[in-house]
């Protein structure tokens, strides 16, 4: 059924028709309107079979939805950003034991300095984790997502999380199909579990593992993100089958066939990316995007055969490895180690900074000429950076760092938008 | 496509009507996207949203940098945030208030739009009287429709209807009716 609803709202839609037994969580901006969504479908009964647990933190969620996922209840939870990193020994601990969790990360930054808007570093701090990682680019396949996750993560025995962008689409109003509940039904069997607690028939989970065995569970772990990279298109194509509409799969591929320069990308920013595609291939500019359904496991294959055909390949992501620069980008070179394309890194909307058209259209302009840098922060406020730079040479007790950096934007004025985008200039 | 930008402060429903919006123009089998500016909202202070209406499906994540119309829930703003940023001279304004463009320092701009594209509306007024409480944001969902013919206004009815289910929808429908007549006189 159409309806014009809150991204957040049309998940806990979709997640209550995929019949949870258990629902955990605590909540934290941007992921919070998920799970009360739920929390009123328990208790006005539009939910039933599905106990809602009150827990005192993140860390108590994840720990039970791990008890009520190894007793066999189908188990949902959802946080975001220092919510996952105050479960994260929790994380590695579904993952490791092999528990179909399936949780949702409203895709927030990380702190110090706190932020509560939209980037990828909370996904990327749990990328090694041993979870399944989907990236939903709209609200419908936030849904769609979903809904297929649970398949994947019980068929696996694996727990799966579905990354959605925090604001840009939990608390987005859009168009969404939800799907009926016989239709869901039909699509996602009952749980099965491969391992269940049950007194009447005792057994143990979570052993000591010594240096005999350890790294035999870990290849094993491994494997399972193999078969996924198997099962998630083929999950992609039973759920085209059954709802009649494309979600999910490893990668997704937009425009690139004969396409010289394509970005890579992964969640919302790809739908603003596809704008910029059909404005600048309108233009005569051959360019395509891949989006990255999967980032664990990640489709090396997919991603060097949809790449290796283009001269320029542009990786925009939401997340920085300090130190280092790409974190995406880092794994698109691997797929494309021993081809000469040129790779570059877009660092771009770290902590909600807006991802506009026309600085996209301006940076993939001065790649066409082929520049030698690899790493690019996109709208960076270089005099800011610079000045603060300079005063931290200059003073030994400089102070702390984002308090001088707000107070010098201030000071510069609150405009962090280029020009261009303000007078709507396009190229 | 066109754009809305909603300016307001919290506390107005400005959300809810950038949400109302898109739910209207969803009625009419219309794509729609709304979404909030992702502040940390704080009653009093001031606040924007988004919508965007268009005939096909919309993909863009940006902001609306440059609106088709921008509707103001409180004219108090313009001391402080510059709401006509990227509006260009053909656009569409819509404020609430019951004073003249002189008294709110804004007639130089307001000059620059043509016949019918820029107008006042008592909303908060005509809130007060239709629903007890001074929140215009309904009111002026009345009011865009009339001045922006973008939509139709039983349908901003229906979506105010199943915003607020009950007498207070009625209410507020009431109030987006007398802010549509206001407008197209």
């Amino acid at each position: 059924m159409l309806k014009q609803i809150e991204g957040s709202h049309a998940m806990a839609e979709a997640i209550a028709l995929c019949r949870p037994e258990v629902i955990c969580a605590y909540p934290i901006t941007p992921q919070t309107h998920i799970v009360e969504g739920l929390s009123a479908m328990v208790r006005d009964g539009h939910l039933t079979g599905c106990e809602f647990i009150n827990v005192e933190s993140e860390f108590a969620a994840l720990s039970v939805a791990i008890g009520s996922s190894a007793a066999g209840a189908r188990t949902y939870t959802a946080t975001a950003s220092q919510g996952l990193l105050f479960m994260m020994e929790a994380v590695y601990n579904a993952s490791g034991l092999g528990l179909p969790i399936v949780m949702t990360l409203g895709n927030r930054a990380i702190g110090a300095p706190i932020n509560i808007w939209n980037d990828h570093s909370d996904a990327m701090s749990v990328r090694d984790a041993g979870w399944i990682m989907l990236f939903a680019e709209t609200n419908q396949e936030a849904v769609d997502l979903h809904i297929q996750a649970f398949k994947l993560a019980e068929e696996l025995s694996c727990p799966v999380m579905v990354n959605v962008d925090g604001f840009i689409l939990t608390h987005a109003v859009e168009r969404v199909d939800i799907p009926d509940p016989e239709q869901v039904d039909a699509f996602l069997p009952p749980f099965d579990p491969v391992q269940v607690l049950d007194p009447a028939s005792p057994m143990s989970m979570g052993a000591m593992v010594g240096p005999d065995a350890f790294m035999e569970v870990r290849y094993l772990a491994h494997h399972k993100q193999m078969q996924a990279l198997d099962r998630i298109p083929e999950i992609a194509a039973e759920f085209k089958a059954a709802f009649g509409r494309e979600s999910g799969g490893l990668i997704r591929c937009y425009r690139c066939d004969d396409a010289d320069t394509i970005v890579v990308a992964m969640g919302s920013v790809v739908g603003t990316l596809k704008d910029m595609v059909d404005t600048r291939r309108a233009a005569g500019d051959r360019i395509g995007v891949v989006s990255i359904g999967a980032f664990r496991p990640f489709p090396l294959e997919e991603v060097r055969n949809a790449l290796m055909g283009a001269r320029r390949v542009v990786v925009l992501e939401k997340a920085l490895a300090v130190g280092m620069g790409g974190i995406l980008a880092s794994h698109v070179r691997m797929a494309l180690r021993g081809h000469p394309n040129r790779v570059y890194t877009l660092i771009a909307g770290l902590g909600g900074r807006p991802i506009l058209q026309p600085s996209l259209n301006a940076f993939m302009d001065r790649v066409a000429a082929e520049p030698h840098y690899d790493v690019h922060f996109l709208d960076l406020r270089e005099d800011v950076v610079e000045a603060e730079i300079a005063r931290m040479a200059a003073e030994r007790r400089s102070g702390p760092i984002a308090e001088n950096v707000l107070r010098r934007v201030a000071a510069l004025g609150q405009m962090m938008l280029p020009d261009a985008a303000v007078t709507g200039d396009r190229p | 496509m066109f754009q809305i930008r909603f300016h307001g402060r919290g506390g107005q429903g400005v959300v809810t009507a950038a949400e109302m919006l898109s739910v209207a123009a969803f009625l009419e089998g219309r794509h729609a996207q709304a979404f909030p500016s992702f502040g940390s909202e704080r009653t009093g202070a001031p606040v924007v949203s988004f919508c965007r209406i268009d005939d096909t499906e919309i993909r863009t994540r940006e902001p609306i940098l440059v609106p088709d119309a921008v509707i103001v829930q409180d004219p108090t703003l313009f001391h402080s945030v510059d709401v006509f940023q990227g509006l260009p001279d053909s656009g569409y304004v819509l404020i609430n208030t019951s004073a003249d463009y002189k008294t709110l320092h804004i007639d130089g701009v307001m000059g620059r739009f043509p016949p019918g594209h820029a107008r006042t509306v008592p909303a908060s007024e005509i809130a007060r009287v239709h629903v007890g409480r001074p929140l215009p944001n309904a009111a002026l969902l009345g009011g865009f429709a009339a001045v922006t013919g973008q939509i139709h206004m039983d349908s901003v009815a229906e979506a105010i209807r199943r915003t607020f289910p009950g007498p207070v929808g009625e209410a507020n429908v009431r109030a987006a009716w007398a802010a549509y007549e206001h407008c197209r006189s």
